[in-house]
């Protein structure tokens, strides 16, 4: 009851009088020592080409230069990174004897300061051998197309081919079906801080310090540390205790960890690197570009019994760790919130000349869902029906949770109808559509759109191996889990400090813990300090150590609060022999403890906390000292891939129901959203204007990804978005004021019953959206981002 | 995205900036309010050997209003401009299109002078200052002269304003009665660089329309006003048929053509005084 005093509380964020006072630390604000040199990178100006020759003579001679380090040198210290594909293809941390993608670095320059730096960086005289580039996945697997990686003799890096159920049969006993090819384009998510990292080498014990606002996840430090060939205790990680933003991009810092590390061992004294804005547009990280062929086979009421996907994947000019996990994340439930239990999905890879891809905030998701919730409204027009009913007539029912998936999530909980009663009851739905009939007889373009998504959290550390046969897996020893570690420590004062392994990027988790944490012990969250910042020597840790997956929730907080109910359990058995009363009888509340009974009989929490410390002689006979606790926690429900490729990608799975409704100017073909609605269920909340400060954010993110954002290259490779004159994102003005509504069902499968939020927006809003303008200007097929100019080319064709 | 190194120097007097500049050539910049240069020095775009802030130039902050013209010295921000007590009565146009500049905190750097020098295509103040056939006051070590809206801007991003010489003041002719003025642009967010941007003159004998961002420079078509809606709309695709109209990453040529009807449309009638 006490616990619930605190959980489910928007408190004000601890993190914040810092932020807003200009006190933050992030890793450019930290020291680094006095002998520190700064680096800077040599980037390619091609797509695709060999380096013939590199001339450092000059850049070399420039005062205050230290060292201009090349793949030559790189190739005798490091080694290539390891990728989650067979396929033999050649990853240093900078382009070894060839360029792949404009922006892809070819030297390292080591100087005084940042500026003389970048002067010797244009000394540099560089000739490269250009070849043919090839930026389009459907291109790339042409037989004449050029190619990358010359060992892997193709850009098709992985082709496999899924079927759950019987999809055959489905489709030949269809009354109907229904197919739809989409495309999703690259786009990234442009945190405010870019890459920062520093290194230094110990040449005594062989060890790579290293501060790095790397994210996790921590699979990577595995990755990094062969590639620098130490045993991963020679290589130390630690993160600043605040982040300028991340939603995913900064798992890309990895290749200039070890590239900076390298450096450091090079010039023999710490290096520093702080990444520019135009070095990350061009060089850091995009989202996978996508074609997904789909295909429905449906029944004359609209219920949907199979689908049958072909999902082109783009990851950009190498298979950079972890991916090809964008195709795999939501492999599990690629049959989205519906149960339909047949399909078949054929899953390629191809390489491109453009920046490698990884995590970008939806993982995957936006991918998917583009194609499923276009393709759904497809059908609900070829069969006349309403698109809300349609959706209806097709999502798993309430009484079938927990629900297997045909490709192997198991959906924990949910009531997806009853999401959608609340969303069309507290948003209006009702009245939107009456909004759209006046502004249609006004002779407005105005449209109706809608998405119904899971949204998947606390990724299954083994869904990756999805991507290999079952034999390659069978070989390779399973993979699966998601440990996560907390500690609790009680120090001589007693008081508490906890120390997590999330990596925070400014959501607000220590806050969040110091919830959890107080609510179990019943002191107030002020009290508890949380440590966020991570170091791969002290904290504890697993490979799913990270901010990634919207693991936060479901598993850090969990695990937490599982932690905290150790530490309860043992003061509580402590205090019941000071207080002379059964266990059951004890209670924490205000910084006492005390029996229910009688409040007056009561102990302070932080005699009984502070006395291991003092006085383990006094601890009830049997007890070890209760000074710090960790727990470490996977949910039996992630196991590893099994025979048939079934797999459970994610611990939880929210559900998120969007409508919206948007006009497009008849002048200017912009888009205007008029109003727009998300229903979530994320299980229980623990600090709902944290959830929706996620939420908010991830809507911002997805109205970027409908309405503006695309990495652009030309025929020949070059790079059009190198700058935010060229990249547009949404700014406050762009961004409306979402209407948010909440349902809650708790999931079975995390302590806390909570599941992740961080990321549905970008998954279910450029859908919603995209369904809206479809039904605006009565289009077939639309492609991302709608921008004015391709929609006025798409209404021209219409016409 | 650090600047090449550079040397530096503020003067207190336009004498001695001219003389810097005459011994520099195309070797020295000016900067006023950065806007532009600065991002061009940070990206390596320009390696100049030598700054010449004239932001604080003393005597060159104004706005001054006689016989029908306003001038604007070399040091005028875009903020104070916007500001002036009279702009909406002497310059209506501009009055309308100033806030289209960027946001607050780029007017507050940012100049009128060094707007017009920048000469970008799809920016507004040289659409304006066609617009209104606007002329530009010339200074350098050799004297002053002055050149006209249709002699200044050249190119994309160039101005027939000599290695030596400097901007020091722009002029635009006071609003006349009977004239109608629109100003209006589209760009993808508010603040952006214009894709199309726009500037109407409507006289009771002639129809004056500058458009930004669909050549290197702004583009002039003056035609004898229409009658109604229909012949306004004949007018204006005729001339976008025989207007070569570029397209780039950030646009179509298509689109920019479907701008220059839509936003023509709008803001000639808007300019008559038309209402449904």
């Amino acid at each position: 009851m006490l616990f619930r005093n605190v959980l489910g509380q928007s408190i004000e964020r601890v993190e914040d009088t810092a932020l807003l006072s200009g006190k933050g630390r992030f890793a450019d604000d930290l020291p680094v020592r006095s002998d520190t040199l700064h680096a800077v990178f040599v980037r390619s100006p091609h797509a695709h080409a060999l380096i013939a020759r590199i001339n450092y003579e000059a850049a070399l001679a420039l005062d205050g230069i230290e060292a201009v380090i090349t793949g030559e040198q790189v190739k005798s210290l490091t080694k290539p990174f390891i990728a989650g594909v067979k396929e033999p293809i050649e990853h240093y941390c900078i382009a070894a004897d060839k360029v792949r993608y404009v922006g892809e670095p070819v030297a390292i320059v080591v100087g005084q300061d940042r500026y003389i730096t970048e002067d010797a960086c244009e000394k540099i005289e560089i000739e490269y051998q250009p070849l043919p580039a090839v930026v389009d996945s459907r291109k790339a697997l042409a037989s004449d197309a050029p190619v990358l990686h010359e060992k892997a003799k193709s850009n098709l890096v992985s082709d496999r081919t899924f079927v759950y159920g019987s999809p055959d049969s489905s489709f030949l006993s269809a009354d109907k079906t229904v197919t739809l090819t989409v495309r999703y384009p690259r786009n990234t998510c442009t945190p405010i801080e870019c890459f920062v990292v520093v290194a230094e080498y110990d040449p005594i014990d062989g060890q790579y310090d290293v501060l790095a606002n790397f994210q996790g996840p921590f699979t990577l430090h595995s990755v990094m540390a062969l590639s620098l060939e130490v045993n991963a205790n020679k290589l130390r990680i630690r993160t600043p205790p605040d982040s300028g933003g991340s939603f995913g991009v900064k798992q890309a810092v990895f290749p200039y960890i070890v590239a900076i590390s390298a450096a450091s061992r090079v010039v023999g004294r710490p290096v520093k690197w702080v990444e520019d804005r135009l070095e990350h547009l061009v060089g850091a990280n995009a989202s996978t570009a996508r074609v997904t062929k789909i295909k429905a086979a449906v029944t004359q009421e609209g219920v949907v019994t199979a689908f049958d996907m072909d999902q082109l994947e783009d990851c950009g000019a190498y298979l950079r760790a972890p991916e090809p996990a964008s195709l795999y994340r939501m492999h599990g439930n690629l049959s989205g919130a519906y149960k339909l239990q047949n399909l078949r999905v054929r899953n390629r890879v191809a390489l491109t000349n453009t920046v490698p891809s990884g995590l970008n905030r939806g993982f995957g998701g936006p991918q998917l869902y583009f194609a499923i919730e276009r393709l759904m409204d497809r059908i609900a027009i070829e069969l006349e029906l309403d698109p809300v009913e349609l959706r209806k007539r097709n999502l798993v029912s309430a009484h079938q949770f927990p629900y297997r998936c045909p490709a192997g999530a198991v959906l924990d909980s949910g009531d997806y109808h009853r999401s959608i009663e609340v969303a069309e009851k507290e948003g209006s739905l009702h009245d939107l559509l009456e909004r759209r009939k006046a502004a249609r007889n006004a002779g407005r373009l105005y449209g109706f759109g809608c998405s119904a998504i899971v949204e998947p959290s606390m990724s299954n550390m083994g869904y990756i191996t999805t991507v290999l046969t079952p034999a390659e897996r069978a070989r390779a020893g399973p993979k699966n889990g998601a440990s996560t570690v907390v500690s609790i420590a009680l120090d001589p004062l007693g008081s508490v400090n906890v120390t997590i392994d999330s990596v925070p990027q400014g959501q607000g988790h220590r806050t969040a813990i110091s919830q959890v944490v107080g609510g179990v012990l019943g002191l107030s969250p002020r009290e508890i300090a949380v440590e966020s910042s991570f170091d791969s020597h002290i904290t504890g840790w697993s490979i799913a150590a990270g901010n990634y997956s919207s693991r936060f929730g479901p598993a850090v907080a969990g695990t937490a609060y599982l932690a905290a109910e150790r530490i309860r359990k043992k003061l509580t058995l402590i205090a019941s022999q000071k207080l002379n009363a059964a266990m059951d009888q004890i209670e924490f509340s205000g910084g006492k403890i005390f029996t229910a009974n009688n409040p007056s009989n009561y102990v302070s929490f932080r005699r009984i906390a502070g006395s291991s410390h003092w006085s383990p002689a006094t601890l009830p006979e049997g007890m070890d000292p209760v000074i710090t606790e960790t727990v470490v926690w996977t949910p039996p429900e992630l196991e590893a891939p099994d025979i048939l490729d079934r797999i459970n990608g994610s611990a939880a799975y929210g559900f998120i129901f969007d409508f919206c409704g948007v006009e497009v100017n008849r002048e200017t073909h912009q888009v205007r959203i008029d109003r727009y609605v998300t229903t979530h269920d994320a299980g229980v909340l623990i600090n709902p204007a944290l959830v929706d400060g996620q939420i908010r954010g991830g809507f911002a993110h997805g109205i970027g990804m409908a309405l503006y954002e695309e990495f652009n290259y030309d025929e020949a490779g070059q790079f059009l978005s190198g700058t935010f004159g060229d990249y547009l994102i949404p700014t406050v003005n762009e961004v409306p004021d979402p209407i948010i509504l909440h349902t809650h069902s708790p999931s079975p499968f995390t302590p806390l019953g909570t599941k992740g939020v961080g990321e549905g927006n970008s998954m279910s809003t450029p859908v919603c959206i995209a369904n809206a303008v479809a039904d605006a200007l009565d289009l077939k097929n639309v492609e991302l981002p709608l921008t004015p100019d391709r929609l006025a080319l798409l209404m021209s064709s219409r016409d | 995205m650090k600047p090449p190194l550079f040397d530096y120097v503020r003067p207190n007097d336009i004498g001695e900036v001219v003389n810097l500049l005459s011994e520099s050539g195309s070797d020295a910049r000016l900067l006023a309010g950065g806007q532009s240069l600065m991002a061009m020095l940070n990206m390596r775009l320009l390696h100049p050997s030598l700054i010449i802030d004239i932001s604080g130039l003393p005597d060159h902050n104004f706005i001054r209003c006689e016989n029908n013209v306003v001038e604007i010295g070399c040091a005028t921000t875009q903020r104070q401009f916007q500001s002036w007590a009279e702009l909406s009565d002497k310059l209506p146009l501009l009055s309308q299109a100033l806030p289209w500049i960027g946001h607050p905190q780029t007017r507050n750097k940012g100049t009128v002078c060094g707007s017009v020098a920048h000469a970008d295509p799809s920016a507004e103040l040289p659409v304006c200052f066609a617009a209104l056939e606007g002329v530009a006051v010339l200074y350098s070590s050799r004297g002053e002269r002055l050149l006209g809206w249709d002699e200044l801007q050249t190119g994309m991003l160039e101005t027939a304003c000599e290695p030596d010489e400097m901007i020091r003041a722009i002029q635009f002719p006071v609003s006349e009665t009977g004239t109608g003025y629109a100003f209006g642009e589209v760009a993808y967010r508010h603040g952006d660089f214009a894709i199309v941007s726009m500037a109407v003159l409507s006289k009771p004998q002639k129809t004056r329309m500058v458009v930004g961002g669909i050549s290197d420079k702004p583009k002039i078509f003056e035609w004898f006003p229409t009658k109604n809606s229909a012949d306004l709309s004949e007018m204006l695709s005729e001339l976008c048929g025989q207007t070569e109209i570029f397209g780039d990453h950030h646009a179509t040529a298509f689109y920019r053509r479907s701008l220059f009807r839509s936003l023509g449309f709008r803001l000639v009638r808007e300019a008559s005084g038309w209402v449904e």
